[in-house]
């Protein structure tokens, strides 16, 4: 499904400031894997999700999605097929642009001329019914005047409305109270789980990282050092998750953010 | 000065008013919407006057119309693919393109710097015909840029609601989003600025023929003029919906004329219109930042008077 091969993205090449972000990594995806990430800060978890939407071209290595080689495609091409969330609730959607509006570039449906339909209205009421935040009688609402948990519900809602062949969370829950957060991210797994999307999600969250999903990657310095699936990964705790990345790293995982529980 | 003298001052000043606002429209595409600030706008005025000018006197007074929109959005796609194609910075890209325009428009002008319209036929003149005979034959003028202007801002305000206006409100509203959607950025910026610089030249092509002569000066602060035309009509409509929104442009379009022919009556000098307008727009953008630092300083005083706590 995806397929990175030895991709390497350095940020201001030749400077005082060089930054080489990612070095070398390659990784495949199988079709409807779910793989949570995790790893310290600066790791280059941020810089992957960019280099595989195409936020920037990467310095050497390619990239294939579905078997088409996307390493030169424009950031807007690729979206066709990525969707993406990122920890910002801010960023997904237009605050000046109505509920229903948003929606309906999110569908991409009709032509250049094509206008908001009773059928599109009807649409967009029983998705806004799942997220069950009372949205759907709000269509002509302005996005700006939703809590920020709404407006990440909402941009889940849009990145998945037309299924995109890859999902990538980027801490998308990390900005939202406990509560919300809670239920985006219920909602995240029944809506990947249910259109069985492949999907890649950068968690803080040691615990969450190894109980949704089906495969777990640790990132440092720009690599990946650890990469547990199948049966090694049911039986895993967090514990062991963070003695295997001392081992491996030769230092403790340093997150800020990072929950244990 | 008797009445009839008044209410026909008032009369030509929303004409003029009603000429402009498409202008004023224009910005609230450019400005408004899709938050580029397009510093081409006087050229393309007069671009347009000049080469709706040039049609009426070929004997197309109404093809005169879509010359000069054509005119506008050619230079409007030349602002745009200089900001996203060629790296330019957008208000560079917008004194550039205004700068070249003056050449091209001379060049249009067969290089003098005025082109007569009296014995040329103007939507005008054809509307004077219309109506000649029926009790609002007076009224031709301010009747026919009244169609027009309705005209447009319907059309500019179904098109808004369109897939493809959304996606340029969208490039404008939030600009990271877009970057990161299937939408095209570059592609909905140069097209917002084709449709917008379009109304510019409606409106240069307008005024030409409404005022029966073009010079080569005629859009000098057009700018200004009708981006305080645009902040006038927010403030009266606030952040409502998109059509009272386009109304609120027109509107404020025309009061800010009519309050400056009532200021010329009060012995203003003409040549005051264009400071007048600078002020109102640097109010209008001003007051609500300086508001903000008002009320810190109120607290900073209010801080002070206080005087230091016992430690």
């Amino acid at each position: 499904m995806l397929r990175l091969e030895n991709i390497e993205k350095t940020f201001n090449p030749g400077t005082p400031n060089a930054k080489t972000a990612i070095r070398g990594l390659s990784l495949h995806l199988e079709k409807g894997d779910f793989v949570t990430i995790i790893g310290s800060n600066g790791a280059g978890k941020s810089t992957l999700f960019g280099a595989i939407a195409g936020s920037f071209l990467t310095d050497s290595g390619s990239i294939y999605l579905d078997g088409r080689d996307i390493t030169f495609d424009p950031e807007h091409k690729r979206a066709k097929q990525i969707g993406r969330l990122f920890q910002d609730p801010l960023r997904g959607s237009a605050p000046n642009m109505t509920i229903e509006e948003n929606l309906f570039l999110a569908s991409r449906k009709g032509g250049a001329m094509s206008r908001i339909g009773r059928a599109d209205r009807e649409m967009f009421k029983e998705r806004l019914r799942l997220l069950d935040m009372g949205l759907e009688s709000r269509l002509t609402s302005k996005v700006g005047l939703l809590s920020g948990g709404q407006r990440q519900a909402l941009t889940l809602l849009m990145a998945t409305m037309v299924t995109p062949k890859l999902l990538l969370l980027d801490e998308h829950t990390a900005a939202l109270d406990p509560g919300t957060a809670e239920k985006v991210l219920k909602l995240t797994r029944s809506i990947v789980e249910n259109s069985g999307i492949t999907c890649l999600m950068v968690t803080h969250n040691m615990h969450q990282a190894l109980e949704l999903g089906n495969r777990t990657l640790m990132m440092a310095d720009g690599g990946i050092v650890l990469d547990i699936k199948g049966e090694s990964r049911s039986s895993l705790t967090v514990n062991d998750l963070l003695e295997m990345f001392k081992k491996e790293v030769g230092q403790g995982l340093d997150n800020d953010r990072m929950l244990l529980s | 000065m008797d009445f009839g003298t008044l209410l026909g001052l008032a009369q030509s000043a929303a004409e003029l008013g009603l000429i402009c606002s498409l202008t004023a429209l224009s910005l609230y595409l450019s400005y408004s919407m899709l938050n580029v600030c397009d510093l081409s706008t006087d050229g393309c005025f007069t671009l347009g006057a000049v080469v709706g000018a040039n049609v009426s006197l070929n004997g197309h007074p109404f093809l005169a119309l879509p010359a000069a929109m054509l005119a506008g959005m050619l230079s409007g796609f030349v602002t745009g693919f200089l900001q996203t194609k060629m790296g330019v910075n957008s208000l560079l890209a917008g004194i550039i393109v205004n700068t070249a325009l003056y050449s091209v428009n001379v060049a249009a002008m067969d290089g003098a710097s005025l082109i007569p319209l009296n014995k040329a036929d103007t939507v005008f003149t054809k509307a004077k015909g219309l109506l000649e005979g029926s009790f609002i034959e007076e009224q031709y003028k301010l009747l026919a840029v009244l169609v027009i202007v309705a005209a447009a801002v319907a059309v500019l305000v179904a098109f808004l609601k369109t897939k493809l206006g959304m996606s340029i409100r969208c490039a404008g509203d939030n600009p990271d989003m877009v970057r990161s959607s299937s939408i095209n950025i570059v592609h909905m910026t140069i097209i917002g600025l084709c449709a917008s610089n379009a109304l510019t030249g409606l409106s240069g092509c307008l005024m030409a023929q409404a005022q029966k002569s073009v010079d080569i000066n005629l859009g000098n602060g057009m700018l200004t003029i009708a981006l305080a035309s645009l902040l006038i009509g927010r403030t009266l409509m606030g952040r409502g919906g998109l059509a009272l929104g386009g109304v609120g442009v027109v509107v404020g379009a025309v009061i800010f004329r009519l309050v400056y022919a009532a200021a010329l009556r009060l012995d203003m000098p003409a040549f005051m219109l264009k400071a007048v307008s600078s002020v109102i727009v640097v109010a209008a953008i001003s007051l609500p930042y300086l508001k903000a630092s008002w009320e810190v300083l109120l607290r900073k005083i209010r801080h002070k008077r206080r005087g230091p706590a016992d430690a």
